[in-house]
């Protein structure tokens, strides 16, 4: 017995001093340190991604060209707002935050498989954070939009260092991120406790799982489509320049074999959290537990065989496009038995409203916006009429911005007092929540109409004929960031002055691991694994 | 069922391991996506690809139905030449073999190595045109002033008739655009014009 934990000692299995000040945060191997750390990341990333917005908001409320003289300029905002709000914000918050705090804990693992790999997963990201930003302050900067289409990221159209800068960055975060995916999931197979089988896991476990072997599959594609645009910038090769025989086409397929995967990648763990927060709070088990993880299988599957309806006006011949149409479609029945069943948690339950909850439900109608125009946008022919229009930006931002980014919300003020041990302030955050769900709403529901009327997007000015929704628009954005201002003083508040909050805050609706431990979370927890017997 | 800590390290290295073959194979295949799509677009004509004649073709066009065949040329900006086509249009019998010209002059005061690619609009008609003998084949050197005639010898497979998708072309149109190849500019000179 005692030559047991001596090995347990010697394999340097948690039993050794916590490092402080600097050195706990730097050198972290915890998961709820890393965890926290990526939360502030993505906070930090989320400001300068919402600046950048407000900024073009600002530019666009009305017609002519009035704070960014140079349409470059206004290009870069738009590349470097998607660029950060995709990698740098929802993936480390949903991903990196509260994977890493509550994938360990649900499932009664004392901490992630690979402690040093999920440290230097985080500081690649802060790395790749910073290259993203020396791109956009080198040169004219990278005005390529998230999706860096050659020719227009090619050297002859972006000649300097900028998209470089890009594209390395976009390399680091994908190591990051790949290194991440494999530690979930070795964790999550290996590590769990026992009687806790695949299908006694909480969704959110699931949904990391999945999301997980997306990133594992998906991100290499990026980091050899980006090599090979790195290679024809720098070193003659000619794999999208047509005068070498490539073909620029190429790079949309390679990207969007990424790209769409990448969506659910950022939509997967907020169903996973969705899910929680609406079990607890309709004191229900949720409904259809086995049809609500197998659909995120199925959608994750599927999602990888559709991505070429991005890319309906390149020339596709009509039975290529059908079978993506259909394809495409065919993503909504998963989807649906989601939503489906989220309200069928909800029906006949106990229900209570508290913040978190609110923005849960708020999820669901957003989401299904924008689910119900991505059911538009993939008929092909539709498609080919509304393509880089303000309709499509109005889309993906409800699934996206709105439903993603909600549960990040949601998620902060759901865990918030396991993370930190105080509660926040409810009323506040209640006003918190309506004030963002109209501005937000209030931003992107008139661009449905702008773009059927033809706007298209990544312009710095636009006809007279669009200026009233622009203003519209504008305005919301204006009633959102007060929303932000005021989640700041929340989040200050909550952890100067929040009450403290108990074990379980929510009551017997809160059934999941994580809640039979203090608040907060002792730095380690289940090093003794928990002996489940039923799902949780 | 006793906890061993080596044999749990163990199952995750494996496993870590195991992951981390997936995402090399995953590498491999992005690349490995570069031939492969041009070897799709060569097989099925995607994209304009016209097919490439790999030996005796059958004409199967009892009827003598015929097709027009436009011809389209354009120069990169940084190439001093002159490309045209000789005849811009010409009316075929579909399955039977047709002898076209372009010409191309180096109007620069240096010698010239160009490349051209190639393809043919309408997308979905593309894999019925199949070229026999073209001088994009192989790199073109024109001297200063050098004025070449480049064939093209081609043929539109009667099988288009039996394309319900194809049955509103009419007009095949095959475009050239010329290349300056400047890693080919410092070997020396190819012989010009096969087959002209």
């Amino acid at each position: 017995m005692s030559d047991a934990s001596t090995a347990v000692a010697d394999a340097g299995l948690h039993i050794h001093a916590h490092p402080t000040g600097w050195r706990r945060w730097l050198y972290s191997t915890n998961h709820k340190d890393i965890g926290t750390m990526y939360m502030v990341a993505s906070f930090a990333a989320g400001l300068i991604g919402g600046v950048l917005s407000w900024i073009m908001r600002l530019e666009l409320a009305a017609p002519g060209i009035q704070y960014i003289s140079d349409p470059q300029a206004y290009n870069v905002m738009v590349t470097a707002h998607g660029l950060i709000m995709v990698f740098f914000v929802v993936m480390p918050a949903l991903i990196g935050g509260f994977g890493n705090w509550f994938v360990p804990m649900m499932i009664g693992a004392p901490d992630m498989a690979f402690p040093r790999m999920n440290n230097i997963s985080f500081w690649l990201l802060a790395a790749a954070v910073v290259l993203m930003l020396m791109g956009v302050v080198t040169g004219v900067g990278p005005g390529v939009g998230w999706t860096v289409y050659p020719p227009l990221s090619s050297a002859t159209y972006h000649p300097g260092m900028s998209v470089d800068f890009g594209i390395l960055s976009l390399h680091l975060a994908g190591a990051s991120s790949i290194l991440g995916a494999i530690n979930f999931i070795v964790t999550i197979f290996n590590m769990r406790a026992p009687g806790m089988t695949l299908h006694r896991m909480p969704l959110f476990v699931w949904s990391m799982l999945l999301t997980a072997f997306l990133l594992l599959l998906a991100l290499p594609v990026l980091a050899g489509a980006l090599t090979m645009l790195l290679t024809d910038r720098n070193f003659g090769t000619t794999f999208f320049v047509v005068a070498g025989g490539g073909d620029p086409v190429l790079w949309q397929h390679l990207f969007w074999f990424f790209g769409h995967p990448e969506v659910y990648i950022m939509i997967l763990p907020a169903f996973g959290i969705v899910s929680q927060i609406i079990s607890t709070f309709s004191r229900k088990p949720i409904f259809g537990y086995l049809g609500m993880a197998y659909a995120m299988v199925a959608i994750g599957v599927i999602g990888f065989v559709v991505w070429a309806h991005h890319m309906f006006t390149v020339g596709l011949n009509v039975d290529t496009r059908a079978y993506f149409v259909i394809a495409t479609m065919i993503i909504a029945v998963p989807t649906g038995i989601k939503v489906f069943s989220w309200l069928a948690t909800m029906w006949g339950g106990s229900l209570t409203f508290p913040t978190p909850m609110l923005w849960a439900t708020g999820f669901i109608f957003v989401f299904v916006v924008g689910g119900v125009t991505g059911v538009v946008l993939a008929n092909a022919g539709i498609d080919v009429q509304v393509h880089d229009t303000y309709f499509v930006v109005a889309h993906f931002h409800y699934v996206l911005s709105l439903g993603a980014l909600f549960m990040i919300f949601g998620g902060f003020y759901y865990w918030i007092g396991k993370m930190s041990g105080r509660q926040y302030p409810e009323t506040l955050s209640k006003v918190q929540f309506w004030l963002s769900f109209i501005g937000v709403n209030l931003v992107f529901f008139p661009m449905h109409f702008l773009g059927l009327q033809g706007m298209p997007r990544r312009y710095v000015d636009y006809p007279d004929a669009f200026a009233g929704w622009n203003m519209v628009s504008s305005v919301g954005a204006l009633i959102s960031m007060a929303s932000t201002v005021l989640f700041l003083y929340i989040v200050y508040y909550t952890l100067r002055h929040g009450e403290r909050c108990p074990a379980n805050p929510w009551g017997e609706g809160a059934t999941t691991l994580e809640w039979k431990v203090a608040s907060p979370a002792p730095f380690h927890t289940f090093e003794t694994p928990p002996v489940i017997t039923g799902r949780t | 069922m006793s906890y061993d800590p080596a044999d749990a390290r163990r199952k995750n290295t494996v496993l870590a391991l195991t992951l981390f073959g997936v995402v090399g194979g995953m590498v491999g295949l992005a690349f490995a996506a570069v031939p492969l799509y041009t070897l799709f677009c060569q097989v099925t004509g995607y994209a304009g690809t016209p097919k490439l004649a790999a030996g005796e073709h059958v004409g199967g066009n009892p009827n003598g139905l015929s097709i027009e065949v436009r011809f389209d040329s354009n120069v990169a900006r940084n190439l001093p030449w002159t490309f045209k086509p000789v005849q811009p249009k010409v009316t075929v019998t579909l399955g039977e073999e047709t002898l076209v010209h372009y010409t191309a002059r180096n109007t620069g005061k240096t010698p010239v190595v160009g490349t051209a690619t190639f393809n043919v609009t309408p997308f979905k008609a593309a894999q019925y045109f199949t070229k026999i003998e073209c001088f994009c084949f192989t790199e073109q050197r024109l001297e200063p002033g050098q004025e070449m005639s480049m064939p093209v010898l081609f043929y539109v497979d009667p099988a288009i008739l039996d394309d319900p998708n194809a049955r509103d072309v009419g007009t095949l149109t095959l475009s050239y655009t010329f290349f300056r190849d400047d890693k080919a500019a410092a070997a020396p000179p190819a012989v010009p014009g096969r087959g002209s």
